[in-house]
């Protein structure tokens, strides 16, 4: 789905040959500030190369509409974006955003539950703590169905038991799809226990191995 | 309408009476603003006796060109404020998307006034233009400095937010919805705050003016009303076209945000 070819971001990342394949599971695994979320910043386009070749399904990702490239490859941040209103209205958001058609509360409903939440669609999604506001991005981004997932560090503030289950749920529920997804984190667990791909940053990033 | 009183010169210099309290006061309080008190009140003095000469000599020297150039010097005066009274820093872009905003939606309040709801002539007869022109460029002023703080501040404080929804697919027109009209708010509120408390809280300087130049009352709220509803007119005006070009300020050809 996505070939880097000797792509160079600022003094970040230099990168001499990925591939990341369609229908996957592919983890970028190091320790923060090894360039993991500046590498899914740029699939998702957010931020554009310095240097260097960055081909999304075999074309250069700059003849891709920016906007539309998003809707199809989704990306998910590190610090879950909470936004004014219910839970309703910030699991909604995503597919308002990407002008997708909206779900009835029963999918919403049935998402909660498998996300382990016990919130209503018209709490105040504001007044969740940061586990359940994490578990809300990630229900927003998998409700949008989109061919692919970035996803930064999604279950970081969740204990061990809610996060396994959770992330079960999510990958189960994408590979079923053949959704590709590219996830971030410094769990080696969760790398091992989901990954058809592992990418350390200490050996793709070679900017990192010059700056230590 | 001449019936006017005079004010003498030592009737005048007695009003500075305020300043000296003022000045004793600050002393007394020990508040370090002397230096402040009496550069305003010798600079206010200043520009309105020059402002003075000026208009009486445009007034009786009729021209075309005259009214032309006060008018430009107030537009760059107004574009020059609003730049220097932005605390945070403004983008090359956003500074010249602020100037043609400002130029754009005061002329055209300025021309419909001038053409349709006064309808002097010549268009140009500096008693009416200036006055006019001053009111609506200074109002405009107030709402687009108010406008460029609170979607400048918008930016900074809600970057994650932005960024977010840009991630889920979100054109930087929706992604940046809520701070736009938030900013929109906050430029007219001030406007509207005003003609609520219009003829009540305060009488309008404009008004006392043409009151006080012996002018019936009736005869004084028109030009108000009409005064107050050309404001609001241009204030929206210049702020709708600062806000829909200034956000795009923000972001890249590539729907990025911008650093």
């Amino acid at each position: 789905m996505f070939i880097i070819k000797s792509l160079n971001y600022k003094d970040i990342l230099q990168i001499r040959n990925v591939e990341i394949h369609t229908g996957k599971v592919t983890t970028l695994f190091g320790e923060s500030g090894s360039g993991k979320s500046t590498l899914l910043k740029l699939l998702n386009r957010l931020i554009s190369p310095d240097q260097g070749t960055l081909l999304y399904e075999n074309k250069p990702i700059g003849e891709f509409d920016p906007v539309l490239l998003r809707r199809e490859v989704v990306m998910l941040s590190q610090a879950p974006a909470i936004f004014e209103g219910s839970v309703r209205d910030n699991l909604l958001i995503g597919l308002k955003f990407s002008e997708k058609e909206s779900v009835t509360d029963n999918k919403l409903l049935k998402i909660l539950k498998e996300m382990k939440l016990k919130k209503g669609l018209d709490d105040e999604a504001d007044k969740l703590s940061g586990g359940e506001k994490q578990r809300i991005a990630l229900a927003r981004v998998l409700l949008m169905e989109a061919k692919a997932y970035l996803i930064d560090e999604p279950t970081s503030a969740l204990d061990e038991d809610t996060e396994k289950r959770v992330m079960d749920y999510f990958i189960e529920h994408s590979k079923a799809k053949s959704k590709t997804i590219v996830m971030v984190t410094h769990s080696r667990e969760i790398a091992q226990r989901y990954s058809d791909q592992i990418l350390d940053m200490k050996n793709i990033n070679q900017k990192r191995s010059l700056s230590v | 309408m001449n019936d006017m009183l005079d004010i003498t010169f030592w009737q005048l210099l007695s009003a500075y009476v305020f300043i000296v309290i003022l000045l004793v006061i600050v002393r007394w309080r020990k508040i370090p603003r002397e230096k402040e008190i009496l550069i305003a009140s010798i600079r206010m003095t200043l520009q309105l006796v020059l402002v003075g000469y000026l208009l009486t000599y445009v007034f009786e020297n009729v021209h075309v060109v005259y009214s032309i150039a006060i008018l430009v010097v107030m537009e760059v005066f107004a574009v020059h404020n609003i730049f220097s009274r932005s605390k945070l820093a403004l983008s090359r872009e956003l500074k010249k998307v602020i100037a043609l905003s400002m130029v754009t939606g005061t002329l055209v309040t300025i021309i419909y006034f001038d053409f349709i709801v006064i309808h002097f002539s010549p268009w140009y007869d500096p008693r009416y233009l200036i006055p006019i022109a001053g009111m609506i460029i200074g109002n405009s002023m107030t709402g687009i400095t108010l406008g460029v703080s609170s979607l400048v501040e918008g930016f900074k404080s809600n970057k994650h937010l932005v960024e977010s929804a840009l991630m889920l697919g979100a054109t930087p027109n929706v992604a940046s919805k809520k701070i736009v009209n938030h900013a929109f708010d906050s430029a007219i509120l001030p406007t509207i705050n005003s003609m609520v408390g219009m003829g009540i809280v305060f009488l309008p300087g404009m008004m006392t003016g043409v009151i006080l130049s012996g002018a019936s009352p009736l005869d004084a709220i028109k030009y108000q009303i009409a005064i107050m509803l050309g404001v609001t007119g241009s204030v929206s005006l210049t702020v709708i076209l600062f806000l829909y070009f200034g956000y795009k300020t923000f972001f890249n050809k590539e729907a990025q945000m911008k650093n």
